[in-house]
């Protein structure tokens, strides 16, 4: 981070570093003869900035700066799992005869990405417990509409159409909802009980003949394992329903146990999270969908399949599941996150994912544990990769939001803050199994002492952050008074 | 791979603050009958050793050179300034989520809303989204604006021209499947404008045009608009952004969105992922669009600085009634697009247009004047911009088989799956990367191919 503290003046913006006639790159002059432009075509002027290479370069560099990410430092940003991307992923997606080919080239000329992509789609199956995968979502939640227009076609196609709902628990992520009804269902939420459990008996209450199925995170949002998942599972088959998992938390369970094994018919994986593909500060991950063999014709297609019927070096092809819902994304989704998970894989096998998650784990409940006294934790239960526990500081005044701030100062990335919904100002905290016990202990001693300040100096944490390139922005100015694109003019625009 | 830093005496330490002995017993809530299967995965190898497999697994691939392809369709070569990829390989960006705690994401932000300001501009728009995952994905996404700012008035159809991309218009008919009220029409044969806009009744939510289309033609895009909103219905726009450094923008001929695949904006085709989904809209619609926003504010001293605005459309707050799911979405090809289009600028990007335009026809010309191949034969009256149909004197797949094996080039998108009228023809591309030489090299491969029977 930049700790140039509360005078950083602000980075101008491409428009006002433009000056009219610089540029930052040289085109080759035309080798051919000269066609005559469609008048009636072209435009006036299209009004980008201009700029010379070297300013283009420094403005990235001091934009890039004032950003935090993983490489910068502790970054506990619960159910977003921000662990190390590991850099040879980054090299290996790179490599020219992976990143330069087509998606349109002749199959014959892109074996070795068919292979990549078949290995990749047994190995997700096979650690999910999955009957068939599709690498085509793009992201998480692009991944959980793709599960429900499936969930929605396997009914209509029983000729069920009086399935409309969809269960969810009330500590879900709020994209299980959204999908829901962008899917065209209509999202039911069903409470927690006391133990952070999804409430067994309104689950029993809720299921009927109108039940398309439940959307369950397991662990769930708290970090909690759903101790009756076997119960609810079986409820919500009883009454005809199938079972979604939110793969959100799968950095728990990678290894130590398959969705697909305790009933789930289809879940997404988070590539850029259990598998350590990078965020991209928001994307492009990648959100595969496994599924059970009640699923698995109406997977998106093409998916990629081994052509059987030849000797020697296997051939692949793309295939289209009999009843598919057709494409959720164009090609075959976001391939250069294919390359990073499948490195990631290779490099820890089986055993590799089940240490991973097993450190995942510990790293939760050691933070759990040794910040238990000071935050309280509600459900405070052996916890999987993540906890929650309360920001608020007694009659001090001072929030979880105060807290997250303050955290900033002490250069830590702050906890997901106000989330789930069902704790009263909630710090969601996932250390991932990549964070060294030096770094976890350094947490806590900055919890710790910025707990002792909201009782002393309740103030200096409230007005928290003081060291950043910016302090607390005004949010409701920027929705009010709306400024979504420059309004410099690019010099002689 | 040392993944997991904690040496044994840590772990020891660890566990017994937890009050346990073994990592095993952090699991006990996990059903035993599923807890600790045995996964068939290869077994673990080092940096060395996957650096060595992935390579292996790579040269499996026809070994491209990029100026030897011909291929578009919806992903192109194009040439990826130096400075693009320097930005991308900033930690501080690429290993960052989506930015929540403004404070510490002014940098993401800042570009988010710099690339949204460059997009408006672009696309002479008022408002331009942080992305989307590709370019059929932001068009669903504004085939839904539509349908829901036509519910109140029931319109629930949406007409599609047949020159639009085949993909792009399978994957709203996919995001459709759960809105049982809307239809996707026009687009069963023909790509005739005239036919297309006089299907536009009271029950039509959007027109959705291609400009350059599908076979890289540029549209009869005038009085298009007022059509469409004459009847009360939007008209949206796929376009492609590097015939904008030349080319009239969607805005200017009256588009109420536009959206485009940002791939050719310093992205690597990387088989056909990730890419960059561009959405623009007029900011009458700001308030239905899905995604992200990056907007301006001050902190509390006043200081400007960047949040995401308007949060209150989005899942994690409206939850079920949110405008859209999205989450993560392509901030990073944003970043790659934004610093691609500050590098060329106004007149790098200018120059790439021109050049596509210059290359492309000179190759339509030479290929026009082989025996036995036509340009552009299904509507030969349309100008192109970079890419052009070849009607061939044999099926596509073999020409294109034999340009791979006898002269190492990669050949154009065989049209007849999608259009089994153009049975027989290829779509090809020509960029800024192909030089007189390299196109020269495929006019000649492609009249000795077409001489063999």
């Amino acid at each position: 981070m930049d700790k140039i503290g509360p005078k950083a003046a602000p980075i101008p913006t491409l428009y006002e570093l433009s000056v009219r006639g610089r540029s930052g790159l040289d085109l080759p002059a035309s080798d051919v003869p000269q066609a005559p432009l469609p008048a009636a075509e072209l435009n006036q002027d299209c009004d980008l900035p201009e700029l010379s290479q070297l300013d283009v370069v420094r403005h990235f560099l001091a934009l890039s700066q004032r950003n935090f990410g993983v490489d910068t430092g502790f970054y506990p940003l619960g159910s977003c799992t921000m662990k190390y991307n590991p850099k040879i992923n980054e090299q290996l997606a790179r490599l020219p005869a992976l990143a330069e080919t087509h998606p349109l080239q002749d199959l014959d000329s892109v074996q070795g990405n068919l292979a990549l992509m078949h290995a990749l789609q047994q190995w997700l199956a096979e650690i999910g417990g999955f009957a068939g995968v599709s690498l085509q979502p793009a992201a998480g939640a692009h991944g959980e509409f793709t599960g429900l227009l499936m969930m929605r076609a396997y009914h209509q196609d029983r000729g069920d159409s009086r399935r409309t709902r969809i269960l969810i628990p009330d500590s879900a992520h709020g994209t299980n909802p959204a999908s829901c009804t962008m899917a065209g269902f209509t999202a039911v939420e069903i409470r927690s009980d006391a133990r952070g459990n999804i409430d067994l008996d309104a689950v029993r209450a809720a299921c009927d003949a109108s039940v398309a199925g439940i959307m369950m995170t397991n662990p769930n949002t708290l970090g909690l394992f759903e101790e009756q998942i076997d119960e609810v599972v079986r409820l919500v088959r009883d009454c005809g329903g199938l079972v979604y998992g939110d793969g959100a938390n799968m950095n728990a369970l990678a290894g130590i146990a398959r969705p697909g094994d305790l009933g789930f018919d289809v879940m997404h994986f988070n590539l850029h999270k259990t598998f350590s593909t990078p965020h991209g500060g928001g994307g492009p991950g990648a959100g595969p969908v496994g599924v059970s063999q009640r699923l698995i014709d109406f997977l998106p297609a093409p998916v990629v399949a081994m052509d059987s019927g030849r000797a020697g070096e296997p051939r692949y092809v793309l295939a289209s599941p009999k009843k598919s819902i057709g494409r959720v994304s164009t090609f075959f989704g976001n391939f250069g996150m294919f390359v990073r998970a499948y490195a990631y894989l290779r490099l820890h096998g089986g055993e590799g994912l089940r240490a991973n998650s097993e450190h995942a784990v510990l790293n939760a409940n050691y933070l759990r544990v040794k910040l238990r006294n000071t935050f309280p934790v509600p459900f405070d239960r052996m916890c999987m990769h993540e906890f929650v526990c309360q920001g608020a500081v007694e009659a001090t005044g001072v929030r979880a939001l105060d807290i997250s701030k303050r955290l900033l100062d002490y250069g830590f990335h702050p906890p997901t803050n106000y989330f789930p919904l069902i704790v009263p100002e909630a710090l969601m905290i996932e250390p991932t199994e990549t964070e060294s016990k030096p770094t976890l202990d350094a947490f806590v001693t900055a919890m710790q002492a910025i707990a002792a300040e909201a009782a002393s100096d309740p103030d200096l944490v409230k007005s928290a952050p003081h060291k950043t390139p910016v302090r607390r922005l005004d949010e409701v100015r920027a929705a009010r008074q709306l400024v979504l694109c420059d309004r410099a003019k690019a010099a002689g625009g | 791979m040392p993944y997991v830093p904690h040496t044994e005496a840590e772990r020891a330490e660890m566990l017994a603050c937890i009050g346990v002995k073994r990592p095993a017993e952090l699991f006990t809530d996990v059903p035993a009958k599923v807890r600790l299967p045995k996964l068939d995965l290869p077994p673990p190898c080092s940096e060395i050793e996957i650096e060595r497999e992935m390579r292996t697994l790579a040269a499996r691939n026809f070994a491209l050179d990029p100026s030897a392809s011909f291929l578009g369709a919806g992903a192109y070569h194009h040439y990826r300034p130096a400075t693009v990829d320097y930005v991308l390989q900033r930690g501080e960006f690429y290993t960052a989520y989506t930015p929540y705690q403004p404070e510490v994401s002014q940098g993401v932000l800042q570009a988010l809303f710099e690339y949204q300001s460059m997009i408006c501009r672009l696309l002479a728009l008022e408002v331009s989204n942080a992305s989307h995952y590709d370019g059929a994905t932001a068009l669903a996404e504004a085939v839904l604006l539509a349908l829901n700012l036509g519910r109140d008035s029931n319109r629930s159809k949406i007409l599609f021209s047949s020159a639009v991309h085949p993909q792009y218009r399978a994957v709203v008919r996919t995001y459709l499947r759960g809105m049982s009220s809307a239809t996707v029409t026009g687009d069963e044969d023909g790509d005739d404008l005239d036919r297309l806009t006089s299907q536009i009744d009271g029950s039509t939510a959007a027109l959705v045009i291609q400009s350059p289309n599908f076979f890289g033609q540029f549209e009869a895009v005038d009085g298009l608009a007022e059509r469409a909103h004459t009847a009360g219905a939007l008209l949206i726009v796929v376009t492609d952004p590097i015939a904008l450094g030349r080319f009239r923008p969607p805005g200017a001929y009256g588009a109420d969105i536009a959206v485009a695949e940002g791939q050719c904006l310093g992205i690597p085709p990387s088989f056909g992922g990730p890419h960059l989904g561009i959405f623009a809209t007029r900011m009458a619609h700001v308030r239905r669009i899905s995604g992200h926003l990056a907007g301006e504010t001050a902190d509390v001293d006043g200081r400007r600085g960047y949040v995401l605005t308007l949060a209150t459309r989005e899942q994690h707050i409206r939850r079920a009634k949110a405008t859209s799911n999205i989450c993560t979405n392509s901030t990073a090809c944003a970043l790659a697009a934004a610093a691609y289009l500050a590098t060329l600028g106004k007149r790098g990007l200018r120059e790439v247009a021109e050049l596509c335009f210059q290359k492309s026809h000179y190759a339509a010309a030479q290929i026009a004047a082989l025996d036995g191949f036509a340009v552009n034969p299904q509507a030969p009256e349309k100008p192109f911009f970079k890419e052009f149909v070849v009607r061939l004197p044999r099926p596509a797949v073999d020409v294109n088989a034999a340009l791979r094996e006898e002269f190492g080039i990669i050949g154009g998108y065989d049209l007849g799956g999608d259009y089994p009228r153009l049975e027989q023809h290829m779509l090809i591309a020509v960029t800024e990367i192909h030089t007189r030489a390299a196109i020269d090299r495929l006019v000649a491969a492609l009249g000795q191919v077409a001489k063999r029977k």
